[in-house]
């Protein structure tokens, strides 16, 4: 049933869309028909500029994100367990976070040049500070009961860290991970927008300058579809698989 | 009854107590499971100092059930942290199996109030946390994790999920993990003062059952006394602020007991008088100075009512 509320709303948005594009008050450049953007759509898969452009977005994403779950976790796990890093890194950790990932933008032209690189380190950056505090508040909210059980169980060291540190915290993490995967996607198609270097990002500014509004439309529909997919089949089924296990939600 | 007379004969004076235990050991040359020596702790608070224990001496011997008793905040919970290796005394030392406790170990694993099971894991995998530790093969640790399962009868459930269990039950996990460990000696903590009544009564018999299967040594930790009446060989009566051995109870009835027993509800009754003293302390020092009538109606509604002894098996 929520299935067919849902395509039912979407059909009427478009419906919508066509009826104002039939109206005729704005001209095809500026508010294309959804005929249009659909033909478009297909077309860019066909001839796999779109597929070309989601392949290399993925790829940068996937550097940079997955380099700042590792050292998310780990600077989390120092702040959240080691007093002298909590006062040091903690501090500048949470200073970082208030800067908008953009700001880092010159220093990372500057830094690696116009190239793939500079993007990677901007998606780096937008999701390895909010992994970091997810992962500290995680391990600070580490029951100590379980801490002491495994420690008379014989737990030491990075056994400790690894059986119960970790798994303890890791609703947060899991949190964490999906808030820092929100701005990494954001950072790498402003990223894209500002670097040129193919991509999602790119294609849209091909459509800007182009002046090809269906183009535009169709690439937004490409991002917004991923980060949809990627919320819905990754987060919420893990997100909800943890809260079975921890006993937070009934059914 | 024959068990009531032997019951109630062998509530001993300390002194004697001490005398035939320290003579016991060093004539039949048997090392103590535990040895706690001169073992004295403080906290820093807001009204200064606070000595929590003091000078604390004890032996318990190998498969020996002993059960610490004392009101609230006398430093039960601190000495076995202590013993357990999780909180460092101030004073003294504690040795295990002949060596000197330094940090936890798994020779001495601790059962706590709450379960502490990993709602990370399932039952089974909760069991088996210490033996991957260990590094357990997992087929071997599986094995081994079942048959402490089928000990406290949760096979049912080797697969569900921490929370989908009773508290009762799980506790019992926690108890199969102990033992899993195959430690030298159990550490319990008021395990069992969460549960309800019903449920404690049953987890008694378990224990007991699995204590004589086991025999392993257990320091257990309670402010109920029926409950030490009901488990121990030997009762250690702390006093409060400092703890202090007040004294000590020898309990030779049958086992297994049964909470309701007229012999354990007797012997109840006598630790209880014992306890008095040491609960209106607590009264003056927790209450507003003029409590006294509060104190005398705390200790008589602890004190095992008449209509209970009847419902002894």
């Amino acid at each position: 049933m929520s299935i067919l509320k849902r395509v039912i709303f979407f059909a009427l948005l478009v419906g919508l869309w066509e009826l104002l594009y039939k109206c005729g008050i704005w001209p095809e450049y500026v508010l294309p028909s959804p005929v249009t953007v659909c033909k478009t759509l297909i077309r860019g898969f066909h001839d796999k500029t779109f597929l070309y452009g989601i392949a290399i977005s993925m790829k940068r994403i996937a550097i940079g994100y997955g380099l700042s779950i590792i050292t998310g976790i780990f600077l989390g796990l120092l702040i959240g367990r080691i007093r002298i890093c909590e006062e040091t890194l903690g501090t500048l950790v949470s200073g970082l976070q208030t800067l908008p990932t953009i700001c880092w933008l010159p220093l990372s032209l500057l830094w690696f040049g116009l190239n793939d690189k500079a993007i990677i380190f901007l998606v780096y950056m937008g999701a390895v500070l909010s992994i970091t505090i997810a992962t500290e508040s995680g391990v600070k909210s580490v029951p100590p009961l379980y801490v002491r059980a495994a420690k008379t169980m014989g737990a030491k060291g990075w056994k400790l860290y690894f059986e119960v540190i970790i798994p303890s915290s890791l609703p947060h993490i899991i949190t964490g991970m999906k808030q820092g995967w929100a701005y990494a996607w954001r950072s790498l198609m402003a990223g894209e927008l500002l670097i040129v270097g193919l991509g999602l990002g790119h294609l849209l500014m091909v459509g800007r300058e182009l002046n090809d509004m269906s183009q535009v439309i169709a690439v937004m529909i490409v991002i917004i579809v991923i980060g949809i997919i990627v919320d819905r089949l990754f987060f919420i089924k893990v997100e909800q698989r943890i809260r079975e296990r921890w006993g937070l939600a009934k059914g | 009854m024959v068990t009531e007379s032997v019951g109630i004969g062998n509530i001993m004076d300390v002194e004697d107590v001490k005398v035939k235990s320290r003579a016991q050991t060093s004539v039949d040359g048997i090392m103590p499971k535990l040895r706690i020596q001169h073992v004295s702790k403080s906290f820093q608070s807001k009204h200064g100092l606070t000595y929590v224990l003091e000078d604390i001496n004890l032996e318990i011997q190998p498969g020996e059930f002993v059960c610490i008793v004392g009101p609230s905040g006398c430093g039960k919970t601190t000495l076995l942290n202590i013993v357990a290796g999780l909180e460092k005394a101030d004073k003294g030392e504690i040795w295990a199996n002949g060596s000197k406790v330094n940090g936890a170990g798994t020779d001495r694993v601790v059962i706590f109030q709450e379960a502490a099971l990993f709602p990370w894991l399932s039952v089974v995998k909760n069991v088996e946390f210490g033996l991957k530790l260990k590094g357990i093969g997992s087929r071997e640790r599986r094995e081994m994790a079942l048959e402490y399962l089928k000990m406290v009868h949760l096979s049912k459930f080797q697969h569900a999920h921490v929370h989908e269990l009773s508290g009762g039950m799980k506790q019992r996990v926690a108890i199969a993990r102990a033992l899993a460990m195959n430690p030298e000696m159990l550490l319990m903590d008021e395990p069992f003062s969460a549960l309800d009544a019903q449920t404690r009564w049953i987890l008694h018999y378990e224990l007991q059952n699995i204590w004589m299967k086991t025999k392993k040594t257990i320091m257990f930790i309670t402010h109920n006394i029926r409950e030490a009446v009901c488990l121990a060989d030997r009762i250690i009566l702390l006093s409060t602020t400092p703890g202090r051995i007040k004294c000590e109870f020898f309990v030779e009835l049958p086992r297994p007991r049964d909470d309701n027993d007229v012999n354990v509800a007797e012997y109840s009754t006598r630790i209880m008088k014992e306890l008095k003293s040491e609960i209106n302390k607590v009264v003056k020092c927790e209450m507003d100075t003029d409590s006294c009538v509060e104190c005398d109606i705390k200790c008589t509604t602890e004190e095992p009512a008449k209509t209970d002894i009847g419902g002894g098996i």
